[in-house]
């Protein structure tokens, strides 16, 4: 039965509302961030990559903000644009800065930091999304399976670029080795549903946390195997965990810059 | 009062033949297979629309230019067009005709099977050679992969395959 022509518990909405402003969250920044390098990716050829594969990102926070909206949250754009960071639910890995300095300045970005990013988060997203096609939530499955076939070119992509990075020189192996490091460092909220948990994982809507962390381990592990390396263990350090609305400065930063036009006129029509 | 013609379903996809994707107008929106379900009742017309990739920029204007082309018929009062995901659309929904139309444009139709390493190959847009390189899988728009064919010698695009195998 269509959960849209029945009456949703309270508790199923609130589940399927977390869920879909973590996901969404995770997209809009992921896009943000990849939307900085634009004329700065390192050839023309990824710069038409680079840009497309974040307009396609954006283009699923759209959708599942679209699913809040239908859900009677708010209006999708507002969610985007006018929420502040403590109300975000991204993992904090997707609010990190590309590196040092200013897009309009001298932007001293790290490009392994952005492929090792781009490809651990795009392998997730992969993971959950194919758990999200038998979601409980029709809509959602709905938009799982379209987000799929766009995906794919996504991660060949980035697995293309990993690979051959760290099939490189000297130089590109210990750059990549030091962004592994990096990303890891932050991965532990990309696979948590936070205070959320047991709301989330009762509800059928996606896979528990320990499942898809598995499985992630699993879909990269012949990567690293043909690379002759060890799948990079996660941090166990405590983290801030961005689905409770812990973040860093760079998220207050990120929404400062990305809401400036919105806010400029927030009625105008584009 | 006022007495409205019925409104033929066939004249409203005839219409929307000539509706084209913006971005490439020698295709129409019904070539690229994203009309799904067109609905009369009475004088009042409802268009079910597939997008083709999410982040399209073009879906906006297609759901415009849909609505006032169909206004278009004396015997249309109201429009309404809806983006549905499901079913969900996929490259092989593109017709016959849509594979002609995309030719002319420069663009090689999507192909019909990939390989089993995810791998895929097209001839070339323009002399139809097999002896083409893949440029880039990313091009100009979300649909689209830059090829350079080695024959004639041109850069050409493709649309690219989507389905739900992948």
């Amino acid at each position: 039965m269509n959960e849209n022509e029945t009456v949703m518990s309270q508790e199923y909405k609130d589940a399927i509302t977390s869920l879909l402003f973590q996901l969404a969250d995770d997209d809009f920044l992921y896009a943000y961030r990849g939307s900085e390098w634009l004329g700065l990716a390192p050839h023309i050829e990824e710069d038409v990559a680079s840009s497309s594969i974040s307009q396609d990102s954006m283009g699923h926070a759209a959708m599942f903000y679209k699913l809040l909206e239908d859900l009677g949250i708010g209006n999708a754009d507002e969610l985007a644009h006018s929420r502040p960071a403590l109300d975000r639910k991204n993992s904090v890995l997707m609010e990190r800065v590309n590196g040092e300095g200013y897009y309009m300045e001298t932007p001293l970005y790290d490009w392994a930091y952005q492929v090792v990013r781009s490809y651990f988060y795009t392998q997730a997203k992969k993971i959950k999304i194919d758990s999200l096609c038998e979601s409980s939530y029709s809509p959602l499955a709905d938009t799982a399976v379209k987000v799929k076939m766009e995906l794919y070119y996504h991660r060949l992509h980035w697995e293309t670029w990993f690979k051959q990075l760290l099939s490189s020189t000297d130089v590109a192996k210990k750059k990549m080795d030091e962004a592994i490091k990096k990303v890891m460092d932050d991965f532990n909220d990309v696979f948590s549903y936070g205070n959320e948990k047991l709301l989330i994982e009762k509800s059928r809507l996606i896979s528990s946390e320990e499942i898809l962390r598995d499985k992630w381990k699993a879909s990269i592990e012949p990567v690293f195997t043909a690379l002759q390396m060890e799948v990079p263990k996660l941090s166990d350090k405590p983290t801030k965990n961005g689905r409770n609305g812990e973040h860093t400065q760079d998220l207050e930063e990120a929404i400062r810059t990305l809401s400036e036009v919105y806010k400029f006129d927030p009625i105008a029509t584009w | 009062m006022e007495a409205f013609l019925e409104i033929s379903p066939r004249h409203v996809y005839e219409v929307l033949e000539g509706v084209q994707d913006p971005e490439i107008d020698s295709i129409s929106i019904i070539d690229l297979g994203m009309v799904s379900e067109v609905t009369t009742e009475e004088n009042n017309v409802k268009i079910v629309l597939l997008p083709t990739f999410l982040g399209c920029p073009a879906l906006d204007i297609i759901k415009m230019n849909t609505i006032n082309a169909v206004k278009e018929l004396p015997e249309v009062k109201d429009v309404q067009v809806e983006f549905v995901l499901h079913p969900p659309w996929t490259s092989d929904r593109i017709t016959e005709q849509g594979h002609v139309n995309l030719r002319k444009f420069g663009i090689a139709p999507p192909p019909k099977r990939m390989e089993a390493d995810g791998t895929w190959h097209i001839d070339c847009a323009y002399c139809g050679s097999a002896y083409v390189t893949m440029d880039n899988i990313f091009g100009p728009t979300a649909c689209r992969s830059i090829l350079y064919c080695k024959s004639c010698k041109n850069v050409f695009e493709a649309m690219k395959p989507v389905s739900t195998l992948m």
